[in-house]
């Protein structure tokens, strides 16, 4: 049974998440090892598993990155893997220029930390804007199922991914 | 046939789930009774059971008052605390062992063993003891025996201490049903009569662990969306840091190191901690301390003493912090933070969690029962007794596998719902391989000597073949209890795997079940007896008042009919008060009590009759 199918739901990009929730709720009280306490051994495995394949499937149905992720999973994409056609090269350049400041900001360096907050501040209204795209990209898949679109959400969930890691590099806490 | 022997036997025995906080500094155990849950008071009349336990001259356990007793005239024979030591090794606990008491013995590796007047247990043993205390005191509650509970530990808890603390549990003769988080417990509780939805916070600050939780409370379903904490803080270190500056101060004025003397410390002890609690309500206060006709008395304002502990309760600040952020909640959709655990009076940490949370904590429940209570609800959602509530609790810390290099690839993220599982497939790096290791660990950072080991997992029988042709696949179950078991499955045949666990701490299984046998105790048997010699004493006591009765006036105004049911119930007590079968006793103890009710009433009437009879006016 793929995430989808423990919810009952087709395969698509967008989900609403109160919904889901609501499903979730219904369906733990249904499958929770709770229920099944004074059951025999077999019985509370059973639902041991099943509750861990709900909270698997919740866990990354409800998130739009983790969700889309699978569904590429599920059509045969492989995920993770950095593709250079999918970072452009002027992010490079701002990536090695964040990497600089970083280590300008590790040594102490007047400045530093007000180039990392520049940069947070530009990767974050990046993220923003790629999950705009993404909305888009979903919404047009969820209409056609078309696999040329995964093709491109593909992309940019690996572009997504750099900047994600950039941002979050310029979050970390400059206390060593 | 007599109707006697159509009792429903089934109804005197059904046993009660209880629910266990077992804590660093006291214990306790509650159930659910018809209108909720209850504390259940130990056999001095107390709620809290100390959690210290004492080994005797003979060889017996003292626990709880009595051992806190024996902690100052015998030191080396008491042991406090000894949650601080579940499911950690002797390296974990080195900085423990200045500040507290324990005596390590021999073949300490991976699991610690203490030396206790003259025997040698481990930390799970000592904590069996605790709960073998309050099992009793439950059965003497409840008039039944118990066998299963729901037991409590720090959200933070890792899989080695969660698992130590079940097997407390079953060398104490309990059946686990659950390990439920405190924190968690603690919503149970504080959610039970009112019908909340929300955002709560649960600042939990105990005797030696912090705990921090998040959780949507919707429509009776407790979801918890956070967690974090840690599990080597709390009131001991506020008792440690007081007793440091005491030791200090006559260290000066005596010219003497009472440190190394476990009777002057345990008394010092005593008296800074009864110091801390006074601050909690006046302004200042004095630390007393006198021994061998020396006195030492030294004042501290509540001032001094928010400046010692700020660091301590600066401590939980962080965790809070992270629970928030991994909450994804933000901080001004934060309904209500309840406090649990008896550190959470100190009004510092009051202060300083209404400025991190930016709301007022609720400090109505008492912040010692909590728990147990939250324990007994849980308890009653297993037995059934409780319907519509459903705890949906995480795994604490993430779970991966030693990869290349000494990485950790993580499989499970932290906060992620429990049950979870994870699956992830192996092969064989060299032709002919028969078997693969994979080392399992906890923990949140990149490597492996960053995270906790929690066992290595042998997958053994792999059939011979080429590198890289074998496919297993491996899969990782979190339970709901928190605790990880593995299975492997050969996908070209479909076959289970055989997987061998080896803890890197803790017992093994075949440990745990020695110590069972060991101590199978025969607390059932004991209280079979005791049931049996007590239901036949109260039946002796009501004997003898009917057969007194018989005598009266009031007897002879009884109807035929009534007289003849009160015969008859006399015999069938006497039929059954032989036999074994306390309930049965119990049962007709009762019909004859039900039948005799007319008679006492009479005979009292007349009583007091007669009583005014000879007043006079």
């Amino acid at each position: 049974m793929d995430y989808f199918e423990v919810f009952g739901l087709p395969r698509s990009l967008s989900l609403d998440g109160a919904s889901l929730q609501k499903r979730f709720y219904e369906l733990s009280r249904r499958y929770h090892p709770d229920g099944f306490a004074r059951a025999s051994a077999l019985e509370r495995q059973k639902a041991e598993e099943a509750s861990a394949e709900l909270n698997d499937a919740y866990r990354t149905l409800r998130d739009p990155v983790g969700r889309t992720e699978y569904l590429l999973k599920l059509n045969g994409f492989e995920i993770g893997e950095q593709r250079g056609s999918d970072v452009p090269p002027e992010l490079l350049e701002e990536a090695f220029e964040l990497n600089m400041a970083l280590e300008e900001l590790r040594e102490g360096g007047p400045g530093a930390e007000a180039a990392i907050e520049e940069a947070r501040v530009k990767f974050t209204a990046m993220l923003d804007a790629i999950d705009k795209e993404l909305d888009a990209l979903a919404a047009v898949y969820d209409a056609a199922s078309a696999r040329e679109g995964l093709q491109q959400v593909r992309g940019l969930l690996n572009r997504r991914r750099y900047i994600g890691n950039l941002v979050s590099q310029t979050a970390k806490p400059a206390v060593a | 046939m007599d109707q006697i022997f159509d009792i429903d036997f089934g109804s005197h025995r059904k046993t009660q789930v209880i629910g266990i906080d077992l804590g660093t500094t006291n214990s306790l155990a509650a159930y659910m009774d018809l209108t909720g849950p209850k504390v259940i008071p130990g056999a001095d009349g107390a709620n809290l059971v100390p959690s210290i336990v004492s080994v005797t001259e003979d060889g017996e356990f003292v626990v709880g008052n009595a051992a806190r007793r024996l902690l100052i005239d015998q030191p080396e024979n008491t042991v406090y605390s000894v949650k601080r030591l579940m499911g950690r090794g002797l390296a974990d606990v080195k900085d423990e062992l200045d500040l507290f008491p324990f005596r390590i013995a021999e073949g300490s590796d991976s699991v610690i063993r203490l030396d206790i007047g003259g025997k040698t247990l481990t930390p799970p043993e000592v904590s069996a003891q605790v709960l073998l205390e309050l099992k009793r005191n439950a059965e003497a509650h409840l008039g039944a025996p118990v066998t299963q509970a729901v037991i409590t530990v720090p959200a933070y808890f890792n899989d080695a201490q969660r698992q130590a603390t079940k097997d407390a549990g079953r060398i104490a003769g309990l059946e686990v049903l659950r390990l439920v988080n405190e924190p968690t417990a603690a919503s149970l509780a504080y959610g039970l009569d009112s019908r909340r939805n929300g955002i709560v916070a649960v600042y939990d600050l105990g005797g030696g662990t912090f705990d921090i939780s998040i959780l949507r409370l919707h429509d009776g379903i407790f979801e918890v969306l956070a967690t974090n904490g840690d599990t080597h803080l709390g009131g001991d270190d506020i008792d440690n840091k007081l007793l440091k500056i005491a030791l200090e101060d006559i260290a000066t004025e005596w010219s003497e190191d009472l440190s190394r003397n476990g009777e002057a410390v345990q008394l010092l002890r005593r008296a800074v901690i009864a110091a801390k609690e006074e601050l909690s309500y006046v302004p200042f206060t004095h630390i007393e301390l006198e021994y061998r006709g020396k006195q030492y008395r030294r004042e501290i304002t509540r001032e001094l003493f928010e400046s010692l502990i700020k660091d301590i309760v600066d401590r939980t600040l962080a965790p809070c912090r992270q629970c928030i952020a991994d909450s994804g909640v933000a901080v001004k959709e934060i309904d209500e933070v309840v406090m649990v655990g008896g550190s959470t009076r100190i009004p510092l940490v009051r202060r300083a969690v209404e400025a991190v949370f930016l709301a007022k904590p609720h400090t109505e429940l008492n912040p010692d029962e909590v728990v147990a209570l939250g324990a007994a609800v849980q308890a009653g959602i297993l037995s059934g007794s409780v319907t519509g509530k459903l705890l949906l609790d995480v795994t604490p810390l993430s779970l991966g596998i030693e990869t290349m290099g000494g990485v950790v690839s993580k499989l499970i993220h932290r906060n992620s719902t429990i049950p979870a599982s994870a699956s992830e497939n192996f092969t064989n790096g060299v032709d002919g391989q028969t078997n693969v290791l994979i080392h399992v660990l906890q923990g949140e950072r990149e490597m492996v000597t960053d995270c906790r080991s929690l066992a290595r997992f042998e997958l053994k029988d792999i059939d011979p073949m080429p590198a890289g042709a074998a496919r297993i696949e491996v899969k990782f179950l979190i339970d709901a209890n928190g605790i990880l078991s593995v299975s492997a499955r050969d996908l070209r045949t479909g076959r289970e795997q055989t997987v061998e666990v080896k803890p890197s701490y803790g017992l093994t299984e075949e440990q745990v079940e020695a110590m069972i046998r060991e101590s199978v105790d025969k607390a059932e048997e004991d209280f079979r007896e005791r049931q049996i010699r007590e239901a036949r004493l109260e039946a002796d006591t009501i004997l003898a008042a009917t057969e007194k009765a018989r005598a009266n006036d009031a007897w002879f105004d009884l109807s035929e009919e009534d007289r003849n049911a009160i015969t008859t119930a006399v015999n069938h007590l006497l039929l059954v008060y032989h036999s074994d079968d306390y309930p049965l006793i119990r049962a007709k103890i009762g019909e004859l009590n039900d039948v005799t009710i007319q008679l006492a009433e009479t005979m009292m009437n007349t009583a007091v009759r007669s009583a005014l009879k000879g007043t006079h006016i």
